[in-house]
């Protein structure tokens, strides 16, 4: 027990009286809302039922043992999973309401309001100004001056300006792991998506640049609606407001950030975050 | 003896069998080579690459064969090289996991190791015949239909070599499938790529059957594509067969010319492959 109480204080300072009663109207809106939904990897299922908000401009963590499902439900949302046959998903997620997992959607529409980071940093071989203006130039036909402008913006805001200002026409492949990652979101960020999903975005990233990443998400959400899948306990406290629990396909609990890492519901969200298993 | 003194001896065992075994190879690779640069580099005068080939008994050069050789093989590379890029894109790109794809590969694998005198009287079949003269098109057609399978081959296997990373991060942005392709795809696989045209390019340059029954020979100089065409192999053929000493001698000098271009090619291929702007 000691040890448990331990464990969560290095995470997070555990509020000394957390309120208990939740008022609805202090609730964000919900951006994006997951129902009933089920995957397969052919005939496998690897998510069974899964039932999440995402609240709008806050960030989403998905947290479990490997193979749970969580980086499988964040490719659910921006159907990244369709480029591989045999792979489904059935269910619904409404964004706005709207049902992204409908049959007959733009995927490319999609994918441009819902970006993505992943795991592995993935600078494409041109170069930096290119990498970034690469999305803008799907769907906007810009003036040089114009992309530009873009393109500096979304690399300030990936805190990745001053490091490259000098070299933009270089290629993005010569950029350090942290860099080349803060490019990618760079990336992301310049179409201007509605909601970010960040696939284990700091795993191959020293700490100093994971740190980098960390402050970034919480700049970005006052933007941004962010899921993100980690396996990083820390990570998962110190920087989403809400956090998803998941195990073996099934999603176990659901709470805010704070409540999940101080009185989980569920044993087994405990004895995962404080390490008993996973 | 003990465990370690067993592996050392087995360790020198077979280091000395794989030295000689290369050693082996190498020393006919560097008798040819010695061959033809003792009785070829006399025949590489100026006369070679600014005269026709000769009757028997009179001076001359190569002129006409090596114009005919650079235009074949050019025509064919222009062919061959979009229509294997473009196959070989289908495979890697769009038939992943495809039955037809496989069927594809397996088919593009037995054209690729077909010898080329098939290629050759397939040629002869469908284009000589019907034309009813041999001519420089045949010549070029079936040179181009052994650039495909290289080509297609190089090219998906390249590409098979891009991380699928790279295909998603793409896609995610909302890039359609076509841009993601030309964009990064071929931009990640493009050293690979041509160097595989060039191996092709090397390959074709020395091709003898294909085009001894597609584009013949011609004693004269010729830009007609309709008319058979003088070419380096074929004209190699036929002087090096010949009992006429300064025919034999051209031979000798088309030989090494030809060994030379395709060493150079495959040393720009290699040079290409390990030069880039985009690396670190």
């Amino acid at each position: 027990m000691s040890q448990t109480q331990t464990a969560v204080r290095l995470v997070m300072p555990i509020a000394p009286s957390a309120p208990d009663v939740r008022d609805p109207k202090s609730m964000p809106k919900q951006k994006a809302v997951i129902r009933n939904v089920d995957f397969f990897y052919d005939r496998f299922q690897a998510l069974k039922n899964i039932n999440l908000p995402l609240h709008d401009k806050r960030v989403t963590a998905f947290i479990g043992p490997s193979g749970c499902g969580k980086s499988t439900l964040l490719r659910i949302l921006n159907r990244i999973y369709e480029l591989y046959p045999g792979q489904r998903a059935t269910g619904e997620v409404l964004v706005d309401g709207e049902n992204i997992l409908a049959p007959g959607l733009d995927l490319n529409l999609l994918r441009a309001r819902i970006g993505m980071v992943f795991q592995r940093p993935t600078p494409f071989p041109m170069s930096i100004h290119d990498n970034i203006a690469f999305g803008i130039r799907l769907y906007e036909r810009l003036p040089r001056s114009e992309l530009d402008d873009r393109v500096e913006s979304a690399l300030r805001r990936a805190a990745l300006w001053d490091e490259v200002k000098d070299k933009l026409r270089q290629s993005g492949l010569g950029l350090s792991g942290g860099q080349q990652q803060r490019l990618c979101i760079a990336r992301a960020v310049a179409v201007q998506p509605e909601i970010l999903l960040l696939d284990e975005p700091a795993s191959a990233l020293d700490p100093l640049s994971t740190q980098r990443i960390e402050e970034l998400i919480a700049e970005l959400k006052a933007d941004y609606t962010i899921a993100i899948v980690t396996h990083n306990m820390q990570q998962a406290a110190r920087s989403s407001d809400y956090t998803a629990f998941m195990y073996l396909g099934e999603l176990i609990e659901f709470d805010e950030t704070e409540r999940i890492f101080t009185h989980p519901k569920e044993k087994h969200t405990e004895d995962y975050i404080t390490g008993r298993f996973g | 003896m003990n465990i370690y003194t067993r592996r050392r001896i087995a360790n020198s065992v077979v280091m000395t069998l794989s030295v000689a075994a290369t050693a082996f190879g190498l020393l006919w690779l560097v008798l040819v080579l010695w061959t033809l640069l003792e009785n070829g580099v006399a025949a590489i005068t100026p006369a070679l690459f600014s005269q026709m080939t000769p009757p028997p008994g009179s001076a001359g050069g190569l002129l006409n064969a090596i114009f005919g050789s650079v235009v074949m093989t050019l025509i064919a590379t222009l062919i061959g090289t979009p229509t294997g890029i473009l196959a070989g894109t289908f495979l890697a790109e769009y038939s992943r996991g495809s039955r037809f794809g496989e069927v594809v590969r397996f088919i593009n694998d037995i054209l690729l190791s077909a010898p080329s005198i098939i290629v050759g009287l397939f040629v002869y079949e469908i284009v000589v015949v019907p034309m009813g003269h041999f001519s420089a098109w045949a010549g070029a057609v079936a040179l181009a239909i052994i650039v495909i399978p290289v080509v297609v081959r190089t090219t998906e296997d390249m590409l098979n070599l891009v991380p699928n990373a790279l295909r998603e991060a793409a896609s995610a942005l909302g890039s359609p499938k076509w841009k993601v392709i030309v964009m990064v795809s071929y931009r990640a696989a493009i050293q690979g790529m041509v160097t595989g045209i060039m191996l092709a390019v090397a390959r074709i340059a020395g091709e003898t059957a294909p085009l001894l029954f597609t584009a013949l020979n011609n004693q004269f100089w010729s830009t007609d594509l309709n008319a058979p065409m003088a070419n380096l192999p074929v004209v190699i053929f036929q002087f090096a067969m010949s009992p006429y000493a300064d025919w034999q001698t051209l031979a000798w000098g088309g030989a090494l010319l030809i060994t030379l271009t395709v060493l150079f090619l495959n040393i720009g291929a290699r040079a290409l492959a390990s030069w880039s702007t985009f690396k670190q």
